[in-house]
């Protein structure tokens, strides 16, 4: 059991590695559609809509399973530059967690704008504060402190998430303790150690965002 | 109340009935139901396959009833000694590693593995010859391995997690080859097929099965492989402690075996007489 231990740790860091990269990529994707959905315009007012309730109402697994072996299929796009993204596990396993995080921001993102009290902006704009500023100074750095406490459960689902990598053939933590398994037969023994560093990650993100909940409190 | 009472009491009731079936003693046979033409699914879901039509012919000769019940292949020896069932008939290789975690029947059948490419690979057409066995490795099969590792080096090669095929490719034969692990075979054909493999390695007939099945252009390549990593035959696994049960498997494959029930079983799935 011992023994197993290292190559779990450094299986974990291709863990931490796809949480870090997707969760990157989905903040800006997050991000954008939270602004999106916040637009008058009706057309791509209901297409961020969509985008949010296709890849929050449909399960990861699903989503992964289609990007990596239904693109696969489509002998169209093996013939286009996208392959060479497409081909590799590790690319469709951020694709599809990055759009699915994106999805889940935008939500945590658009909810948090709609709660700044209009007070706010309206002290600004009476200050002569151009509205582009007001918007990148004022509104983005409220909703980012109000949406922290979500966001953090938000990358705690991503990273236990990032699992399903393992299905398509990454060697994550959970494709790691598989291949243990598959070689010793004991699985009680081998999840139970993976599923303590997913719990001590788990722990580390938590204080984290304890951390910069605090750092940014209202009241500090 | 009254309503309460009948639904408590019917639910009782059909846990009851849920429980007999069960606690009769069948004895419950393990099998993936995703490696044709070992076993694999009808389009109605039904197990089908040699090793389905063999157990049912085994359990008749061991004078009990059988069930069959569906298990993924890489939880199959884990499942077997937590008691989920009493035997494996999932085309699963006598290997040493195994041996260690359970007992296995004599073998029933035997079949050998192979490379698979793509149509117009560079893989395709390797000189090496038609067969190689591996458990006492003769000058032509250790050329062999030394053309394979030459011509995969830097190529990533796809397998089932947890079988032979990959702990062949494990084991540094072939050198250091990039294998990528799939959780079932269909995974690895359609990555095959796809291209994000340059080869793949699984028994010969999985592959002859999905370019039949599939219509895709997928070829054999490189030699047929035996013995060693490739353990001895396929046979029925089977709890250490369970000596009673084994005993009654190995008497019933010797039964099945002289009337010839299992080379016509045999003959039927695969096409040709793979049983031993």
């Amino acid at each position: 059991m011992i023994n197993s231990l290292p190559k779990l740790l450094n299986a974990a860091a291709i863990t931490l590695k796809l949480l870090s990269v997707s969760l990157i990529i989905g903040l800006f994707i997050g991000l954008l559609f939270a602004i999106l959905r916040l637009n008058k315009n009706i057309f791509i007012n209901r297409f961020a809509y969509g985008y949010s309730y296709l890849f929050r109402g449909t399960p990861l697994l699903v989503q992964i399973f289609i990007i990596y072996f239904g693109l696969g299929q489509i002998e169209y796009l093996r013939t286009t530059f996208l392959w060479t993204i497409l081909k590799e596990p590790y690319w469709c396993a951020i694709i599809a967690f990055a759009l699915n995080t994106g999805a889940y921001t935008s939500e945590i993102l658009r909810s948090a704008f709609q709660t700044i009290k209009p007070g706010i902006i309206e002290a600004g704009k009476s200050l002569g504060i151009p509205n582009k500023i007001i918007f990148y100074k004022i509104q983005i750095p409220i909703a980012i402190r109000q949406s922290l406490p979500a966001y953090g459960n938000e990358i705690i689902l991503m990273m236990k998430g990032t699992s399903l990598a393992s299905t398509v053939t990454l060697m994550d933590l959970t494709g790691v303790a598989k291949y243990i398994i598959s070689t010793t037969f004991r699985p009680v023994e081998v999840f139970i150690v993976a599923g303590g560093i997913y719990l001590f990650m788990t722990f580390i993100i938590h204080n984290i965002i304890k951390f910069l909940e605090k750092k940014y409190s209202f009241n500090s | 109340m009254n309503i309460l009472k009948k639904t408590i009491f019917s639910v009782l009731a059909s846990l009851l009935i849920i429980g007999n079936v069960y606690a009769a003693d069948k004895i419950k046979i393990g099998t993936e139901g995703a490696y044709p033409p070992w076993n694999s699914k009808d389009a109605s879901g039904k197990l089908i396959g040699f090793e389905v039509e063999l157990a049912y012919t085994l359990c008749r000769y061991i004078g009990e009833q059988c069930v069959i019940v569906e298990q993924d292949w890489d939880g199959m020896i884990p499942a077997l000694i937590m008691r989920k069932f009493d035997a494996i008939m999932a085309g699963m290789s006598i290997t040493a590693e195994r041996q260690k975690a359970i007992s296995f029947s004599q073998g029933y059948a035997d079949e050998v593995a192979s490379l698979a490419v793509m149509k117009g690979s560079s893989l395709e057409g390797l000189d090496t010859p038609a067969g190689i066995n591996l458990t006492k490795p003769n000058a032509a099969a250790k050329k062999a391995l030394k053309t394979l590792t030459a011509a995969l080096a830097g190529k990533t090669v796809c397998v089932q997690t947890a079988t032979i095929h990959q702990n062949f490719l494990d084991s540094g034969d072939v050198g250091k080859v990039n294998v990528r692990t799939y959780k079932t075979q269909d995974e690895v054909n359609l990555d095959l097929a796809s291209g994000r493999c340059d080869a793949a390695l699984a028994a010969a007939v999985a592959f002859s099965d999905y370019a039949e099945k599939s219509g895709k252009p997928v070829v054999l390549t490189g030699p047929t492989f035996s013995g060693g990593a490739f353990g001895n035959g396929v046979g029925v696994g089977i709890r250490k402690d369970d000596t009673e049960l084994l005993k009654k498997f190995n008497a019933a494959i010797n039964k099945a075996r002289k009337n010839g029930d299992i080379s016509r079983i045999a003959t039927k799935w695969f096409g040709f007489d793979a049983s031993m």
